[in-house]
This record gives C-alpha cells, structure tokens and sequence, in this order.
C-alpha cells in the first residue's frame, strides 16, 4: 500500500485527464464550423439586388447606396462632439444615448451610430471623418422605388427575423429580404449570393488579418434583374381611380395569364418603406385597422362575389343540360317558393330566357336553374358535390397557385359542407338559393374572379395568374404556361359569352359602353356585414364587376371591387369601362365617367358606421362628391409622343 | 536493461527521452500561443517563443553540469543547498520585485529568476537527507514535526510572496513521508479533512455534521471490539468543528477572488445571471480554454491553426495555460498524447526510485515524482475545469526560464543519483 499510493493516484488522475478530454473534445465538440467559430470574423460582401422592370420594360425597383455611420464604443477616443453632432444634425443629449447605449450592448462590437445618411451629409462627413476615431462609414444597398404607385405588388424588404436565420442559414442578423410582393416571391434570384470575407480576430475583437490569407473567402454574385407581367400605366391609372374608394382591381391577359394589374385600395407610396423612417411609417399603416393599407384586398379580400357569379351557374346548368337557351322563367319581382319570397329581384319585363336572364341579371331566373342543377341528382348532397366541382374547375375555392405569397381560399360549399350544417339528408336546394345569385355561401378574392372571367374570355380554360415575365438567365415556372381547362364544354359558353355582351348592349351596364370595344361584363352587387360593438350590422352594398374586352380573343380580363359602393355599375363598372380603354387604346373618350368617378368619394361611406351614429344605407346614402384635380384628367386624344 | 559499458551513457535514457519529448513539444505550443505575425524570427528575444528557445538551450549546459557533478556532492550538500535556497526566498521580501501581485522575482537588469522553482529541488534533497539520517526515526513524533518545518519553512515563505498556488504544490512531501513510513492515522486524518471541507462548502457544516455523526455511531455499534463511548463522541466533535471552521474559513478568512473560484468549482452559485457574469470576469479564463480544447475536437486544428490559440483568446496562454494550445491545436490525440507522456515520466521516475539502493535516493526520486505530479495534476486539471483555479505551470512545458531550469535541476539531480546506482561496483 505505501509503495502504491502514488503509482495509483498517478493512474487514476491520468484517467480521470484522458475521460475529461474525451468528453470535451470527442463528445461535446462539434466539427470545426469557420460560421460558428467567433474567432472569426465574417465579413459579408454584398451582392447588387437584381432590378425590376415593367411589361414594357420600365425601370421600376433599383437600388441607392445608403451609408451608415458606425462606431465601436471602446475605440472612440476624445473628439469635438461639438462639430461632430452639427455634422449630423444631432445634439450633445442624443450623441450620449447613442453611445451609451451602444455600450451598454458591447463595448467591443460595432454598433450603428446614425443609420441611413443623405448622400449630401455623407459627402461632407466623409471628408472629416478620418478626425473621429472609432468612428466609420459603412456602405449598404438600399431599394430605390422609380415609381409612386405598386406597392403592393412590389413589395418591400426588411430585415430577416430569427425564425428565417433558424430556417435558412444563409442569412445572418441584419440581413434585408423581401417582405412583401415580388421582393418576396422572387427573393432567391432577386438578391444573388452575398460574398464573404473570414478575418481571424483577437480576444478584444480586433481584426488581425484574413484567416488563411483568404483561402476561404469568397466573392459575391450580383442578382437577376426580372420583367413583372404588370403594366406600370395601367396600374398607376387603376391606382388614380381607386383614391377615395377601398377595393380591389385585378386586370389579366386571358391569352396567358399574366397579372396585367393589381390594385389594392387603399395604397400607399412604396418609397415609405424604405430608409431611415421605414420603422415608423410601417407601424403606422400595420395599425390602421380600418383602411388597412398594408391589406391586399386584391389577393386577400373574400367577399361574395354577387351577381357575375350567375354567369357560372348559367354554365353549368348548360353543361349539366338542366336548361337550354331557350327556356324562360318568368320573376315577379323575386323568386318565390309557394307564397313565400325567398330572393328578392329587381324590375324588368318577365319572362326571361338565358340571354336576357344575364343581361337583366335577373334573381328569378338564376334561383330557378340553380335549382334545377341541384336537383337533377336524387340527392342534393350529390347535385352540390357535381356544381361544386363544376364552380371549382374555375379556380374558385381554393388557392389559385400564383406566384405571389399571400391569398385567401375562398369559398365554394360542396354537399359535405350542408350535411355538416344542417345533417345528412335534411336539407334541399332552396336551403342555400343564395349560391345561385352569388350570395350565401360563396365567397371569392377579385383575383379568382378576375381568373373566372379570364377563363370566360378564352371559352374554356385559363392560364394560372402570374406576376412573372422574365428572369434574366432563366424560364419562368411550367406551371403559368400550361393551360387549366374547366369542366365546361367550349360550345356552352357562347350563349353566356352574348349574354355577357348584352349587359353592356342593353342591359345593366349599357351605360358603360366604351367605342369601338366590344366589352362583356356583368354587374354585381353584393350585401355585407359587420360587426360593430358585437352587433352585426349591414352596410351598404359592395360595387362589383366583372369584364373581358375584346368579345373575340380578349386582351384584358377585369375585376373589380368597391367596397359599399352600391350597385354594379355605379363605380365598380365605371371603372373597369376605363381601365379596359385605358389598356386597349392607351387613351380615354369616356372622360365622362373618369370625371365622375374623379369627383366621387366613398370616405365619408366609410367613416360612417364608426361615427357612433345611426346611419342609412344603400337608397338611404347620399354620395359625397369632391372637386375635380384636372391635372390628374387623362388626355382625350392618343399621345403622338408614344 | 541494456547496460552501457561507457559510464557517460548510463543515465536512464528513456526518462531524458520522455524529457526531451515534452521540453520539444511544450516550445512548439509556446511558439503557437504567443507568435504574432506571418513570419517567424526565432531569435526574437523580444517574444515568449524566441526567449524560451535560449532557455531550451541553457537548458543543455546545465543538464551536462548536473550530471558532471559528483553525484555524492548533492547528498553531501544538500543542507547548504537548502539554507542558500530558502535564503534567496526570504531575500525577496528585500530585493523581491512584483509581477502580478506576487513578490516571486528577482531582477538582474531585465532577466528575471524566480527562486522559488528551485527551492522545491533544494526542499526535496533536504528531505530526502533529513529523513535516510540514521538518527532519524519517520515513526517519532519529535522527528515527524522536524520533517514538517522543513517542509513548512518554503511553503509558508511562498505564501508570504502571494504565491499560494506554488504552496500546495509541498503537500507533494505527504507522498514522500508516507512512502517511507508515516504512521496511517496522517493520511487517514487528511482524507477525512479534505472530504469533510468539501461536504461542508457544498451541502453546508449542519447536513456535513449530522450525516458524519450517522456514520460515526453506526460505525461504533457495529464494532465488535466496541471502545468506550467517549471516543466516537470525541470524533465527532472535531468533525463538527472542522466543519463549521472551514465555513468559517471559506467566509471570512478567502479573499474574494478565491471564494469564487470555489464557488464556481462546487456549483455553488445558482443564479444564472451571475454564473454569466461570473464567466465573463474571472472565470473567463477557464471558459475561454475550456472552449479552446473543446475546439479541437478528435484531430485538432493543426499546429499555428487554432484560431482561438492565434486570435489570443486565452490570457497567459503560453504560461499556465500552454495546455488549452494543445488541445485546440492538437485535438484528442495529442492532449491525451502529453497526458500520457506524463504519466509514463512519472511512473518511470516511480520505478527507478524503488531500484535505488540508498534510501537518500530513493526518497529524492520519490519527491521527484511527486511534485511534478502534483503540478501536472494542478495545472491540467484546472485548464480543464476540473479543479478550482490555481496558478501553477505545467512542467517542462509552460513558458518561463526558472521554471524549466527548476525542473531540470530537479530531474536530472535523480538521473545523476540513479546512475551513480548503476555505476557503483
């Protein structure tokens, strides 16, 4: 024992060692990570964000260099903050809190002094910077918008949060991405490869030199530019015609479904959110519950769609040959089951066939085929399911699968959706009556309305909407150039196709017409509610409209939303009269309608049910009319110049 | 064992090879942690790398003096050795010059010396005199308490210069007295004391003494010789007392900086904000080379590619903490690589110590292997975090003149003494 005592503690500590070792070293270590390692410095090089274009090829979204000044707190020795502050347009109190709290996070770290400087501030703090040390002027890429309008289709950047850095390794803290719109959808091909640069660092993190002399470092890969299917005119003018209004606008090529315009009213200038105030203007509109600004209503918005969705139940009971173009219904002013009422409907001579049932919009008429189509089945549950399917091949119902990242499903009941509601087997047609005039049950975003149309407009099949043209180096997705065929046969749409045509001939919209542009629309008017202090409360209609112009290979396929704006072709058709001129000829004849729609104001509809007071709606509003901005009239002839 | 017939060549080889082994590597770890730029200018006395190779190399002239030396001169003289040692010690509080709070130094005009790194060797071969004197009984109290001053005297005069970690570093004699015959009731006595202290500091002096007194007393009725009651109770009675003085010690008799590195060690802190404050003050150092050897993993970065051993994360890197270079540098292999080196140096040392025929040799070997085993058990085991903080370098290896010429001296002394073994008849 007191030879060994030694020998043993000896071993044991040597054991002990190599187990400890073992433990720190083979099983807690993990591989050598230079990203992990904060022995190093990565110094990130980026990339030039690619630019984006128009469908004519204007310049919308470039880039502007911005410059931060940045400091690291325990390298700033004793300067004239006198001279300094003036510089930048600060005082003494704010140079302090700045600073200390800078410190306060890491005295060896840097830390942004004033973020965002003007090119005018930057030059002249440029030439006297070499006076403050600890202080320096790091250059970043910031959005420069060329243009007022598309926000919401542009969209924004902003700085990745920690659930994308978890997500996606790539981006580090501080790094900008697309928030919104195209920024957003087109993100991977928009911001290239930033470059990257390893230093090795000491442990008060001062840079000693490149780690391996740069063995690892890498240079950065400028992004693609990219062509957006939007026609900049044609968005901007949409956006003019939507002031005052909320709503939304989606114009497509029916021929290959590009996304021609998307307006979400109301807008805000995309320059907003960039820069020094980005923060703030963004809180601002992110808490205006009321207007929501920063809601596309193009995209996400589900209202009934109302009337234009009578046209797809004229469809399908063609297709399901419940009815012929021929047979009349006759509407005393609704539809009626026994004695009771159960739409309502509005004058016009009686009774109609399918033609006139369109162009009349007629309730009556439309209550009548919906039934038949339902009970063709012995089954409702199972004459649902075939409309269902019918409606749905549409793209009504569920996401479109376009290249944007925000939509709504809307919704399109199917017979499992009744048998929930009311039990298997206890409900019949005129239970849900309403889904015949667009009303009920069913609910669209304007872009799957604008699609339903689009696919109207081609007899048959539709394109997926898309937002993207080009990209520079590369296709676009299979999927937008690959048409969707619906399940209705081509020769089923002519008739509905005329009657669509007559609801600018003689029928709701005939007010509306546009020379020389054979337009097919259909009105729409759908009631809403909401809720006000619990209270569930109905406001004055939404204006709707639906159009593709011309009859024959359309250009342009059009919907349109104002919200409590009445009936169909109050606003919601005026408008779409307009933008069909505006894309097709490039100017306006009817200025008529573009002054009353310049001069017209739904703000004070708006305001009214958070007044507090008792309001009317519907025949019981007044319109509120403001004065005419000629500037902002549109030239009656073409412009020679383009 | 191959025996040389020229008497030049008959020192034990394999230790002086274990030797050269790590004085080797240890200044290849030095040059990692302490060289600054691309190029390397070894003759650059201006840094750690540059300055410890001439040390390296004075290191081989003295090694040939050692050994030139009659070997009886060292037992012959080893009192005058010691009285000149222990001089130099006290001459510090005069002459003494203060580098990081301990007055350990001397200056000659930009060359520093430390005597206390020599006075372990001057220590030992007192010891290892004091104890084979043929008057000397191990088993007498009056010559146990002799033996202890002798010890004391260095220990105390380190303490005194602020230099506590290099006063542990005596408790190394324990080994060397109880080889050769300290009575067992000592190293009874210290195992109960260094478990008691422990318990007290972690579970506090009431759990400590009850559960001490449980045992005691079962301890006692299961005896069959049962002694009378009164001893037990005494037993325990200096178990409380211990318990309640190292509290007692812990809180009010440590400075600070030392509560703390106990504390830390015994997870005694439990609130999280001050463990994270904790790690970024004084257990920095700890934290940093725990990451480093962490780092390292199986193969490590490879010799001048540690990025923390480049980038300077771990202060006094090339002093007490050459072994967290190691460990970043050189991965698993070779830190369990030096750890091994060691072990066989010392149980080498161990081996030849028990050959020798004379006691004064043998027991010199014996304090020989115990202090480097208690600096190699102290140094590595605190860069671990495995050990409270103690300021002590690892031998042979870490940066610093005095250090390698005192473990020098104080090896090849024994290399010398051992073949004086092989040389004779």
């Amino acid at each position: 024992m007191r030879k060994i005592l030694l020998f043993l503690s000896i071993i044991i500590v040597g054991f002990i060692f190599i187990i400890r070792l073992f433990y720190l070293q083979v099983y807690q270590s993990q591989e050598h990570n230079l990203f992990e390692d904060n022995a190093i410095r990565k110094v990130y090089d980026y990339p030039k964000r690619g630019f984006v274009y128009d469908r004519n090829g204007e310049l919308l979204v470039a880039n502007q260099p911005s410059y931060d000044v940045m400091f690291i707190p325990r390298e700033v020795k004793s300067l004239d903050t006198l001279e300094f502050c003036s510089l930048l347009n600060i005082n003494k109190d704010q140079f302090i809190e700045i600073y200390n709290k800078a410190y306060r996070y890491s005295p060896w770290l840097p830390s942004v002094f004033i973020p965002h400087l003007s090119k005018e501030d930057y030059a002249v703090l440029q030439e006297k910077m070499r006076k403050f040390e600890g202080f320096y002027i790091q250059k970043r890429s910031l959005r420069l918008y060329q243009t007022n309008i598309g926000a919401n289709v542009l969209g924004d950047l902003g700085e990745v949060n920690n659930a994308i850095i978890e997500k996606v390794p790539y981006y580090k803290m501080g790094d900008l991405i697309g928030k919104q719109g195209v920024e957003a959808s087109y993100e991977d091909i928009l911001r290239g490869v930033k470059g990257i640069k390893f230093i090795q660092k000491d442990r008060f993190n001062r840079d000693i030199g490149p780690y391996k002399n740069g063995i690892y470092d890498t240079l950065p890969q400028p992004g693609n530019d990219i062509t957006i299917t939007i026609d900049a005119k044609l968005q901007e003018y949409g956006e003019l015609l939507m002031r005052n209004k909320r709503g939304g606008i989606i114009a497509i090529e029916p021929s290959t479904g590009e996304i021609l315009a998307m307006i979400s009213a109301p807008s805000y200038n995309p320059n907003l959110l960039v820069g020094r105030n980005r923060s703030k203007n963004y809180s601002k509109m992110h808490y205006d519950t009321i207007s929501k600004p920063l809601y596309d209503r193009g995209l996400l918005a589900q209202y009934p769609p109302g009337s234009p969705f009578k046209v797809l139940n004229a469809l399908v009971g063609l297709q399901e040959k419940v009815v012929t173009t021929n047979d009349r219904f006759s509407c005393r002013m609704g539809y009626y089951l026994g004695s009771r009422r159960l739409t309502g409907c509005h004058s016009h001579s009686s009774p109609l066939s399918m033609n006139d049932g369109i162009a009349q919009s007629c309730n009556s008429y439309f209550a009548n085929v919906y039934r038949r189509i339902i009970d063709k089945y012995n089954d409702p549950a199972e004459g649902m399911n075939v409309w269902s399917n019918h409606v749905k091949s549409f793209g009504l119902g569920n996401y479109l699968g376009y290249d944007l990242k925000i939509g709504s499903k809307g919704r399109i009941p199917d017979g499992a959706f009744y048998d929930k509601w009311y039990g298997k087997g206890r409900w019949v047609s005129t239970y849900n009556i309403s889904n015949a005039i667009g009303q009920g049950e069913v609910e669209a975003t304007p872009i799957q309305l604008a699609n339903m149309v689009a696919a109207i407009g081609n007899r048959g099949y539709f394109y997926t909407p898309h937002i993207i043209k080009h990209i520079e180096g590369e296709s676009i997705d299979k999927n937008y150039t690959t048409a969707k065929h619906t399940t209705i046969d081509k020769e089923n749409f002519e008739p509905v196709v005329h009657g669509m045509f007559d609801v600018y001939n003689k029928g709701t919209a005939a007010a509306l017409r546009v020379p020389e542009i054979e337009i097919c629309g259909k009105t729409g008017t759908a009631e809403n509610f909401i809720k006000i202090n619990g209270v569930k409360t109905q406001l004055t209609d939404h204006s709707i409209f639906v159009a593709f112009a011309p009859k024959d290979n359309p250009k342009i396929a059009i919907a349109v939303f104002v919200e409590n704006g009445y009936w169909g072709s109050r606003f919601a058709g005026k408008i779409a009269s307009l933008m069909i001129e505006k894309y097709i000829k490039g100017y306006i004849t009817r200025t008529d309608l573009e002054d009353w729609i310049l001069t017209h104001s739904l703000e004070d509809e708006y305001e009214k049910p958070y007044s507090g007071h008792a309001f009317g709606i519907n025949k019981e509003t007044t319109l509120q009319v403001i004065p005419l901005d000629e500037s902002l009239r549109s030239k009656k002839e073409p412009d020679l110049k383009q | 064992m191959v025996r040389e017939t020229h008497r030049y060549f008959k020192f034990d080889w394999i230790t002086i090879i274990l030797f050269l082994l790590l004085v080797g590597f240890g200044w290849l770890n030095i040059l990692s942690a302490s060289h600054t730029g691309e190029t390397i200018d070894y003759l650059n006395f201006n840094e750690p790398y540059g300055k410890q190779l001439m040390f390296v190399f004075l290191t081989f002239g003295l090694i040939i003096i050692i050994l030139s030396i009659d070997a009886k001169f060292y037992e012959r003289f080893s009192s005058i050795i010691y009285i000149i040692s222990m001089l130099s010690l006290v001459g510090l509080f005069i002459f003494g010059k203060n580098v990081n709070g301990a007055t350990s130094w001397y200056d000659f005009g930009g060359m520093t010396l430390q005597p206390s790194e020599f006075a372990k060797a001057a220590t030992a071969l007192a010891v290892a005199k004091y104890i084979s004197d043929l008057n000397t009984d191990i088993n007498k109290f009056r010559d146990q308490i002799q033996c202890f001053v002798l010890i004391l005297i260095p220990a105390i005069l380190v303490l005194l210069q602020n230099d506590a970690g290099s006063t542990i570093v005596y408790a190394a004699f324990f080994f060397v007295l109880y080889r050769e015959g300290l009575p067992k009731i000592y190293l009874t006595i210290a195992a109960i004391v260094i478990i008691l202290s422990l318990l007290s500091l972690k579970f506090g002096a009431i759990i400590t003494s009850i559960t001490a007194g449980i045992i005691i007393f079962i301890n006692h009725f299961f005896t069959k010789k049962r002694p009378q009651l009164i001893q037990p109770i005494l037993i325990l009675i200096g178990c409380i007392v211990l318990s309640a003085g190292v509290k007692f010690f812990y809180q009010s008799v440590l400075q600070p900086h030392q509560q703390d590195r106990i504390s830390l060690w015994l997870r005694l802190e439990k609130d999280p904000v001050k463990l994270e404050k904790m790690k970024k003050t004084f257990a920095y150092n700890l934290n940093e080379s725990e990451k480093a050897i962490g780092s390292g993993g199986v193969t490590g970065k490879g010799f001048l590619e540690g990025t923390r051993t480049t980038g300077k994360f771990v202060p006094e890197q090339h002093t007490d903490y050459i072994f967290s270079t190691v460990g970043e540098e050189w991965g698993f292999v070779g830190s369990a690589g030096v750890v091994i080196i060691f072990v066989l140096l010392l149980i080498r040392i161990l081996h030849l110590a028990e050959l020798q025929k004379s006691q004064f040799s043998r027991m010199y070997g014996y304090a020989v292997a115990a202090i480097i085993f208690m600096h190699f058990m102290i140094n590595i085991g605190m860069v671990m975090g495995l050990i409270p903080t103690i300021g002590i370098p690892l031998p042979l290896f870490s940066y610093g003149g005095s250090g390698l010429w005192g473990f020098t001296i104080l090896l090849f002394i024994f290399i010398k003494l051992d073949s004086n073994r092989i040389n004779q008849w």
